[in-house]
């Protein structure tokens, strides 16, 4: 299945650009990651940072025009998607790579009942026949923990919760048991309480199945628990990228940085402030010269208005997009003494 | 709950909220309708104080009444029962004329700064609407108190002429905040003021009102279902689910010793961003959606989700009491005597209270 290094996906610099009035915005500019089998690989950034872009892509669900991919490579399991054709796409696209998106309420048929839309992937992909296909359904259903799966498979999507819809789309994310799972903001819809049991139910799949997992994000506390690797993205570019625990222990990126001390911390006294990063998110069709961040930036020098910046190895799997990139690993390292 | 101390800015008494939807009538009998009569009771007798110059945070999953109860203190719906005490008025009673009057004293943020600002208007139209609604200034005088406050809530005073599309949703909030301190109000509810922003926005708009809040000396009721924000910006915390009130004490006690069972699954499965404390922690996992409000399980209404709940919590409907000092719990299975609901399960005490 996959080739010998256990690479289930790559993705070398990829480029994909949107036509708009406003000129050419570059959503996503120049991304490289590998995900391994197995792993689960998180993307965070705030909206606009070109997160679902890069899944779109990978998935070849741009639309085109205004959207193109303009360069670079994705490869899945020894295959370059940007060279298939839409036949070929759509065979891998819900069998071998499954997309869960963020809103429950409107990604599911409101007109078609939940068996309806199960029995579809599998006899496209699988090959099912009716009967068997409707079986596939209903243990899919228990699978994902919807009671009394037998009945509730005849139901329409508007006779589910917001939280069983979105168990609805897991089950039919992992009909054909995919290798990919790309989960889109996949608990941004609903209630703690009911976050906590998708993040759980996911967890628990990716153990049984072994599929690799990709979980975009804006939340740092769902990528903390889930991820094994994070992406950091601002303005379609990959801001840092790192192992979980060392990305949240010793980040080597300002904007890292600075969204992890922004979010409220439940043990810290209520009252003081709350470290917050000044300005706003940036104009994608309109970037400075310099690093994008940089207008923000506390750490910001000349250099950084003026010259575009390098993306610095830290260690073995650390990198970051910054001129002062060592220097921020650092004084996180110091900082991570003193505490 | 109620303490008469006189430092008491608002204080709900068995505020009520309830919406008739039919049913139960001659014409639903033949034409097939609802047998009985169907009423949802968004709030269903909330009984707390806001203490003046502080942050009272209401928490609770979406539909449990928070947003409801909200707009029920400030009459923009209206309450079926209970009183609002606010400067020894009932707000509940008023007549819509001596509301109005109120309304300069008691404001609102809204949760979508792109659905609460007029796109038709000038930001300075939408901030000057209240000053001459109230007839606080007049003439030039209204657009200099209206670039103040654009000042204040950190807008440049150039925007003025400009109109909502101009703005991105951390600014929109921003003008929502000035509109809301336009009439110098001692009180605002501010019902998810932060949701729809991004993290980096989501940060600064909090510290911009707890900046308002020490300057002007205001009271806050902050609703939100983003429990990180409501620990970090409340003095004191309620949790709400299906209309009632279940815990109520110091934002510091509910979060690190949550009484009731709903509380202590809703805080334990916040994510926590630091992996080492999320590989360590065990979370409570509900089984189970919010049942609907239309017919609350009978009882205490958490019973069907909770996994403390014994025969009792179907028959007795919980009432809020204080179970350590000025922390209150709606729970049969706790008391002063027996605070921890684990131990008591341990033991096999029942403790059936109220």
């Amino acid at each position: 299945m996959s080739n010998q290094n256990g690479t289930i996906l790559s993705v070398t610099n990829l480029k994909t650009y949107f036509q708009t009035e406003d000129g050419v915005v570059k959503a996503v500019d120049g991304i490289t990651f590998e995900l391994k089998k197995g792993e689960t690989l998180g993307i965070v950034g705030e909206s606009g940072s070109g997160k679902s872009v890069t899944n779109l892509s990978i998935m070849r669900l741009i639309p085109e025009p205004p959207g193109k991919i303009v360069d670079g490579d994705i490869i899945f399991d020894g295959i370059d998607v940007r060279k298939l054709s839409i036949d070929e796409i759509r065979k891998i696209r819900g069998k071998r790579i499954a997309m869960i998106f963020q809103d429950p309420m409107t990604s599911l048929n409101p007109f078609l009942k939940i068996s309806t839309q199960l029995m579809e992937v599998t006899q496209l992909h699988l090959k099912h026949s009716k009967e068997q296909a409707y079986q596939h359904a209903i243990k899919m259903l228990e699978i994902v923990g919807i009671p009394d799966a037998e009945s509730r498979v005849n139901s329409y999507p508007h006779e589910f919760s917001g939280g069983m819809r979105q168990r609805v789309m897991i089950a039919m994310a992992l009909s054909c048991e995919p290798e990919l799972l790309i989960a889109d903001e996949p608990t941004t819809a609903l209630d703690v309480t009911i976050q906590a049991q998708i993040l759980e139910l996911i967890k628990d799949l990716k153990t049984k199945l072994g599929t690799s997992v990709i979980l975009i994000t804006h939340d740092l506390g769902v990528v903390a628990g889930m991820t094994e690797k994070i992406i950091v993205m601002y303005a379609g570019k990959v801001f840092e990228i790192a192992p979980t625990a060392e990305l949240f222990a010793t980040p080597a990126n300002p904007y890292t940085k600075g969204l992890l001390k922004s979010v409220p911390d439940p043990a810290h006294e209520q009252g003081t402030e709350l470290y917050q990063i000044p300005g706003l998110p940036p104009d994608v069709a309109h970037l400075p010269p310099g690093c994008p961040f940089s207008p923000r930036c506390e750490k910001a020098q000349d250099i950084c208005v003026r010259e575009y910046p390098p993306f610095v190895q830290i260690n073995e799997n650390h990198f970051s997009l910054c001129h002062f990139a060592k220097e921020v690993y650092a004084e996180s390292l110091k900082e991570r003494e003193v505490n | 709950m109620t303490e008469n101390n006189g430092n008491n800015l608002i204080s709900l008494q068995n505020l009520q909220v309830h919406y008739n939807l039919g049913g139960g009538g001659f014409i639903d009998k033949i034409t097939g309708g609802s047998p009985v009569r169907r009423v949802v009771k968004a709030v269903d007798g909330v009984s707390f104080d806001i203490k003046k110059g502080e942050t009272l945070g209401l928490v609770g999953e979406s539909g449990c009444g928070k947003s409801t109860l909200g707009k029920a203190i400030l009459r923009l719906t209206e309450p079926t029962g209970g009183q609002v005490f606010y400067n020894g008025k009932d707000l509940a009673n008023l007549s819509q004329t001596a509301m109005r009057e109120e309304r300069k004293n008691l404001q609102m943020i809204f949760q979508d700064p792109y659905a609460s600002l007029n796109p038709r208007m000038t930001i300075g139209n939408i901030i000057g609407e209240p000053i001459r609604t109230f007839n606080l200034a007049k003439g030039e005088s209204v657009d200099n108190k209206v670039q103040d406050l654009m000042e204040t809530v950190g807008l440049n005073r150039r925007f003025v002429k400009r109109y909502p599309h101009e703005f991105s949703g951390g600014q929109r909030q921003r003008i929502g905040i000035a509109r809301a301190l336009a009439v110098d109000p001692e009180f605002i509810v501010a019902d998810e003021p932060i949701s729809a922003l991004d993290v980096s926005i989501q940060a600064q708009i909090m510290n911009l009102m707890e900046k308002l809040q020490t300057e002007k000396d205001l009271t806050y009721l902050f609703i939100s279902h983003d429990l990180r924000a409501v620990r970090h910006l409340s003095d004191r915390v309620a949790v709400m689910y299906l209309g009632k009130i279940v815990e109520l004490g110091q934002g510091k006690e509910v979060y690190s010793d949550p009484l009731m069972p709903y509380t202590k699954a809703l805080i334990s499965a916040v994510p926590v961003p630091d992996p080492t404390i999320e590989a360590k922690r065990t979370r409570i996992i509900l089984t189970g959606d919010v049942p609907s409000p239309i017919n609350p399980p009978s009882g205490c209404h958490f019973n069907t989700r909770c996994p403390y709940a014994i025969a009792e919590c179907k028959k007795i409907e919980p009432q809020l009491v204080e179970i350590k000092s000025k922390h209150y719990a709606a729970c049969i299975r706790i008391s002063a005597d027996y605070p921890s609901i684990e131990e008591n399960e341990k033991s096999g005490l029942k403790v059936v209270g109220n």
